[in-house]
């Protein structure tokens, strides 16, 4: 599983960071990015899909497979 | 006496100072959003009520119609001076961009993550010095004498003044905010900030510090110094959002508490639920709404809005839409699902919304620790503020 945080949306509610802050960075200004590639182990991919469910602004998605 | 006159139907005649949706608003949403998810009013100038999670989100992402150049719930109803000291208000919540983006980029740094966890001790002690200093045993007032002292003195210490005149400085948000609509308690409260921050700019062009009113008065923006005004308005600003707010959030969590054993005892059982139930307790009595107004017509929702209308920001409502969330007006501490809107939504979302969270859930640990049963004590009023923000201002409780 993969995700991404899309920058467009992102306002910086901070809710992905608290739920699962293994998988994202957060910076001064409260914009959120995944770490590395957004790769997600499988032991965190229930709290992922939790940050994604969770985000205000729809800003998280899963990335399909196959996508480079 | 009533602030207001008696509501006869709400879609057509709304009122959020009437007394009765101050105090329990919740029902008369749930009736709009059947039968008129927008209402409107003429009282104090043409006003829409949007009471659905989708369209409060879409008129908030929506800033070409929808400006923020007037954010108050309650407007203020006398003559502006032909020269404001404030030309810009209050920015950036009182901004669109391109002002909005710059003043909210000096801003956010201060409510970083990571510099709201510098302030997290400093709240634990004071939470914990309230609670030692409660005057009589078994007793207290959890809004005025616990959950009103909180943000007002971590907002304090960020802006750099002193939190001995944080009772003043309450005093002044409430007359700005609960009571716009008396031209005197707005007039005094406003002239009150200001002065006041005055005389702290004066003192720091010769004295600069380490704190946030220091920084934007000493910051060059594109090689020049920020207008001084732009800067009074921003600390104002802070100071403004940042005490009513988060008490009223501590208060109404406090008072749902005190109000639901189970909740009550499933927090204390189990700690681990904090992080959820603050999310869960910010959704269910979100305290504030904010304003836009419309700058260019538009059929939004099948509402003609006119040039000039404002839209009150129902984020509270939008939260209590069965539309968005399951089984909306029960409080489930451990939601998973909960995309609320509490810290508004789009690019005004609230600035500080991670320190008020820290204060919530810290202010709500260190009672619970302390004081682990409480009730509303026997024949108690409990008195709400409502308006721009809603919240318990009265909330006499016992314990053992």
């Amino acid at each position: 599983m993969r995700i991404r945080v899309d920058p467009t949306k992102c306002q910086g509610h901070a809710r992905c960071f608290a739920l699962v802050p293994e998988l994202f960075d957060i910076d001064d200004y409260g914009m959120s990015s995944v770490k590395d590639d957004g790769s997600v182990p499988p032991d965190l991919e229930e709290r992922s899909r939790l940050a994604i469910a969770n985000c205000p602004e729809f800003a998280i998605e899963e990335i399909a497979e196959g996508t480079p | 006496m009533a602030r207001t006159s008696p509501v006869a139907d709400w879609s057509v005649d709304f009122d959020v100072l009437d007394q009765g949706y101050v105090d329990d608003p919740f029902a008369i949403w749930d009736d709009l959003r059947q039968r008129c998810p927008i209402a409107h009013t003429d009282r104090r100038g043409s006003t829409w009520l949007p009471t659905r999670y989708e369209d409060v989100t879409a008129i908030a992402h929506d800033v070409d119609h929808f400006s923020s150049l007037e954010v108050a719930v309650i407007p203020f109803d006398g003559e502006e001076p032909e020269e404001p000291i404030l030309p810009y208000g209050l920015p950036p919540i009182s901004a669109d961009p391109p002002l909005h983006t710059w003043t909210r980029r000096l801003l956010l740094p201060w409510f970083s993550h990571t510099r709201v966890d510098s302030y997290e001790a400093m709240t634990r002690d004071l939470c914990r010095s309230l609670l030692d200093g409660f005057a009589d045993p078994g007793r207290a007032d959890a809004a005025a004498d616990y959950a009103q002292q909180i943000p007002v003195r971590v907002i304090a210490a960020i802006l750099g003044v002193s939190d001995s005149h944080s009772d003043m400085f309450t005093g002044w948000v409430r007359d700005v905010l609960e009571f716009a609509d008396d031209p005197e308690r707005r007039a005094r409260g406003v002239e009150g900030l200001i002065n006041y921050f005055l005389a702290e700019i004066e003192h720091r062009k010769e004295q600069p510090g380490d704190d946030l009113l220091s920084m934007l008065l000493h910051l060059e923006v594109d090689g020049a110094p920020v207008e001084q005004s732009l800067v009074l308005g921003t600390a104002a600003l802070v100071l403004i959002a940042g005490v009513d707010t988060t008490w009223s959030a501590i208060g109404s969590s406090l008072w749902h508490l005190a109000t639901h054993r189970d909740d009550r005892r499933r927090l204390v059982a189990d700690p681990g639920l904090m992080p959820f139930a603050v999310e869960e307790l910010l959704r269910a009595y979100s305290p504030v709404t904010m304003a836009r107004i419309v700058t260019k017509d538009v059929e939004f929702a099948h509402c003609p809005m006119k040039v000039g209308d404002k839209i009150l920001m129902n984020f509270p409502a939008a939260n209590r839409d069965p539309e968005a969330f399951e089984n909306p007006d029960t409080v489930v501490l451990d939601r998973a699902v909960n995309r609320h809107v509490a810290f508004g939504s789009g690019i005004h979302r609230c600035a500080g919304s991670n320190l008020a969270r820290m204060e919530l859930r810290v202010a709500l640990e260190e009672w619970l620790h302390r004081i682990p049963e409480f009730e509303l004590a026997e024949g108690a009023e409990v008195t709400w503020a409502g308006g721009q923000v809603r919240g318990p201002r009265v909330l006499p409780v016992v314990f053992a």
